[in-house]
């Protein structure tokens, strides 16, 4: 059961439909003259010895017992519905081409060719791909700033206002919940405003999954009121990567058909069981067992947050830092390390963790490493974590490293990214990009978050960040060129 | 009825040790806990379906994590013991007087009170007055020392359970910065012939190589442990194992013992050439010879030719050579 409490129905969590036909369908020993190729495992015996028999043979196509995840009416739509039940949802689709086509779905769903979108520019990379396909119109909230932290926030509940007032033809608020770092906006209330001037709000929680199932942590999109939102289970939830939900509210009851027909657009019609019965199974384990199990990964992630203060150098935020505001609540299940006055960027640590000790996290930027904690964590895997920020303060540890101060660039934004993507563009070598209008988008990946968009002027402040993060050793991407070294910009300007 | 008690060393090899009678079996916060009376080895403690120690050779693994750093240190004070459940590591450390305070830090409180009920010539010890037995994770308590241990022991389990967190550089790390001046760390090395085992001295040795100034291998021969042949590292930034061996000291100590003894101690450090490679060089026995599966050789012959040509141009003998003068 949800958190949100009481349902209307109350559809059995135990079940899982999807897994129990896979089971029915491998109980029959059929025989198949369909696709996939290798027929149960069968004609792959090398794939089937590495990820196991058992696997292979559940991996089929759609067929009447197992329903089609393109109109699905049987086993899938149950799966969905009991989704949608333990999300506190008011209908959900299963999404195999990851949350990147969730978050497109909403885009392109609620903005035709030419119509705005309020959403902060420290959104993910499929966001900004999502603006192309869609031809929409992107307003732009910048993020507020934790000057001491540098890290982007979220939006402010003022600036989104403002952004309202002065774009009042807009057709949706988007919104990340949380952010990369565990910083979650007032969402309650952004959704009030936005539902006032009749604006959609679009959540992204890529790495929300969590919030729907422990009462400690900050309030889920649906429970705010979202129409809709973009659920990476397979982030913080256990189903396999690329499984996703695409979660929509009761507003948006009478466009689900539509919503339908665009996921439909560019999704697979081959959707995978693999995916899908991790999604069912996920869910059906997080309804009956999530509370608990959240609850555990929260104390490891707190127990963590204090052993690692007390090492010295380091900074493990969290909660304490929320302002009312643009860091409105802490998702206590990240673990987010300020470094750079131990005298190591957060890039850098991450590096060592990998290379030195076998500790692979989520990612590292200038001044900050994150961790992120989810239902597969051991108390072991823990103090393995904390002993090795421990030892590389010891071996590396130092004065305050100089960094630059802002992590986030505002953005100049002279043309959407659509005109600019599709603009005709020439290739140049980075540094001689500068005033020119970029065509397509620089990141660091991980996150992703791009600090050149299409449509954006690059400006030196731009071309140094971009310089300063390869120096540190993070990895650069988004350009047609692999190197990082030339940049497509748009020959008018 | 025969009742036969078999670990796998291997996917494809088994020991089996003919049991008289289980005395205990639980499973506690951490692993599957066994007690057996055994016909040829008296009491046998078993981790998780794994063989930690027999009544009748446990003098021979518990002497040598004991007494070769404690003949090399001129003057420990304080000792700590990572693991050791069983008390066997203990009962040898209490042995010398001049040591003012052991700690032992022990995950799993049931290893301990299990050992104490049906171990008791080897659990002699946890009554001494200067031990302090704690029970809690190695890694979490080590990490929280600073120059407080001369000696520290890690007796743990294999790396595939519990142990887990006793294989890491972090833990070699944070035990460096535990250690005071002149410390020395032993910890039990796994076994240098099947493939599980030797993977791990391999990587062990790696990671400690690049923490302490001198680590060294040395060898015993352990019956009930895989092929019955085990490993032990010496690290430390100050002493080396043989060089500031002094046996005369340690013989004026009186203490008698069954295996360990001060010629050995310097023979212990002679290993085998295949061990030497496997350590300094990563290559793993498995991958040297051959045998025909099913038609074909395994291992392929690519992998084959490029260990054999590895092996046979490029093995650092300075090491070996190294011993020998050390020998002489």
């Amino acid at each position: 059961m949800n958190k949100s409490g009481a349902q209307p129905f109350s559809p059995d969590q135990t079940k899982a439909p999807i897994l129990e036909a896979l089971l029915d369908y491998r109980s029959r020993r059929m025989v198949s003259f369909d696709v996939p190729g290798h027929k149960q495992g069968r004609g792959n015996e090398e794939l089937a010895s590495f990820l196991g028999k058992q696997c292979l043979s559940v991996d089929v196509n759609s067929m009447k017992m197992l329903d089609t995840l393109i109109h699905p009416t049987g086993v899938i739509l149950e799966a969905e519905k009991l989704a949608a039940d333990a999300f506190g949802a008011d209908s959900c689709f299963f999404m195999v081409n990851g949350t990147t086509s969730a978050v497109q779905a909403m885009i392109l769903s609620c903005c035709s060719p030419g119509e705005k979108i309020i959403m902060p520019r420290n959104v993910h990379r499929s966001s900004i791909n999502a603006l192309i396909l869609a031809r929409a119109v992107p307003v732009y909230v910048n993020p507020s700033l934790d000057k001491d932290l540098g890290i982007p926030l979220a939006m402010s509940v003022k600036d989104v206002e403002m952004a309202i007032r002065e774009h009042p033809d807009a057709k949706a608020v988007f919104v990340n919940n949380p952010t990369y770092y565990g910083v979650c906006p007032n969402l309650k209330e952004i959704v009030r405003i936005a539902h006032e001037a009749r604006m959609r709000v679009l959540v992204d929680e890529a790495h929300g999954t969590h919030l729907y199932f422990q009462k400690e942590l900050p309030v889920s999109a649906m429970e705010a009121g979202a129409d809709m939102s973009a659920v990476s289970l397979h982030k913080t939830g256990g189903s396999l990567t690329q499984s996703s939900l695409l979660l929509l509210g009761p507003s948006m009851r009478e466009d689900r058909g539509y919503v339908h027909q665009i996921i439909n657009l560019t999704q697979t019609t081959s959707a995978s069981y693999l995916l899908l019965s991790s999604l069912d199974i996920t869910r059906r384990n997080l309804a009956i067992r999530g509370d608990t199990i959240y609850r555990r990964v929260i104390e490891f992630a707190d127990y963590a947050r204090n052993e690692i203060n007390q090492i010295g150098g380091y900074d493990a935020f969290g909660s304490e830092r929320c302002d009312g505001d643009a860091f409105f609540a802490f998702d206590s299940c990240k673990l987010p390390v300020h470094t750079i006055r131990m005298g190591l960027s957060g890039v850098e640590v991450y590096d060592i963790l990998r290379d030195e000790y076998d500790i692979q996290i989520e990612f590292g930027d200038m001044l900050n490493c994150l961790a992120i904690l989810s239902v597969g964590d051991r108390p072991v895997a823990i103090e393995r974590l904390i002993a090795a920020l421990s030892d590389i303060r010891f071996r590396y540890g130092g004065e305050p490293a100089k960094h630059l101060v802002n992590e986030y660039i505002p953005p100049v934004v002279v043309m959407t990214p659509a005109a600019a993507f599709y603009a005709s563009s020439e290739q140049l070598p980075l540094d001689a990009c500068e005033g020119r209008i970029a065509s397509e988008s620089v990141m660091c990946y991980p996150p992703g978050i791009p600090i050149l968009a299409p449509g954006e002027r690059v400006t030196p402040e731009v071309l140094s960040y971009i310089r300063f993060a390869r120096e540190k050793g993070s990895k650069m991407t988004g350009t047609e060129d692999e190197a990082v070294e030339k940049l497509y910009v748009t020959n008018e300007s | 009825m025969e009742l036969w008690f078999s670990e796998y060393h291997s996917p494809d090899i088994k020991i089996s040790i003919r049991v008289r009678k289980q005395l205990f079996s639980q499973y506690s916060d951490y692993q599957h806990i066994q007690v057996f009376d055994t016909y040829e080895f008296g009491r046998m403690l078993v981790m998780d379906n794994v063989i930690m120690m027999s009544e009748k050779d446990e003098f021979i693994y518990h002497e040598m994590i004991v007494h070769v750093p404690m003949a090399v240190h001129p003057h420990a004070r304080r000792a700590l013991i990572i693991g050791g459940g069983d008390g066997g590591a203990l009962r040898e450390l209490c042995r010398y007087d001049d040591l003012e305070e052991i700690v032992m830090v022990e995950i799993d409180r049931l290893a301990v009170e299990v050992s104490k009920k049906y171990l008791p010539t080897v659990a002699a010890s946890f009554d001494d007055p200067r031990v302090t037995l704690l029970f809690e994770d190695g890694l979490r308590y080590v990490r929280r020392c600073r120059d407080m241990f001369d000696v520290i022991i890690v007796d743990s389990t294999d790396p595939f359970g519990p142990g887990e967190s006793l294989f890491t550089k972090e833990f070699y790390g944070n035990c460096s910065h535990a250690l005071r001046d002149g410390g020395i760390l032993v910890n039990q090395h796994e076994g240098p012939f099947f493939h599980n085992e030797s993977t791990e001295a391999a990587a062990t040795f790696k990671k400690t190589s690049q923490i302490f100034r001198h680590v060294m291998v040395y060898q015993a021969h352990i019956p009930v442990y895989p092929a019955g042949h085990w490993l032990f590292g010496f690290m430390s930034d100050s002493y080396h194992p043989l060089n500031d061996f002094n046996p005369e000291r340690w013989l004026a100590r009186g203490i008698r013992t069954n295996y360990y003894n001060t010629s050995l101690h310097r023979g212990a450090f002679a290993l085998p050439t295949y061990v030497l490679r496997l350590l300094h060089e990563g290559v793993l026995l498995d991958r040297v010879y051959k045998r025909v599966v099913e038609g074909g050789i395994w291992p392929p012959d690519d992998q084959l030719a490029g260990a054999q040509a590895h092996d046979m141009d490029e093995i650092d003998f300075s090491e070996i050579e190294r011993y020998g003068e050390d020998d002489a």
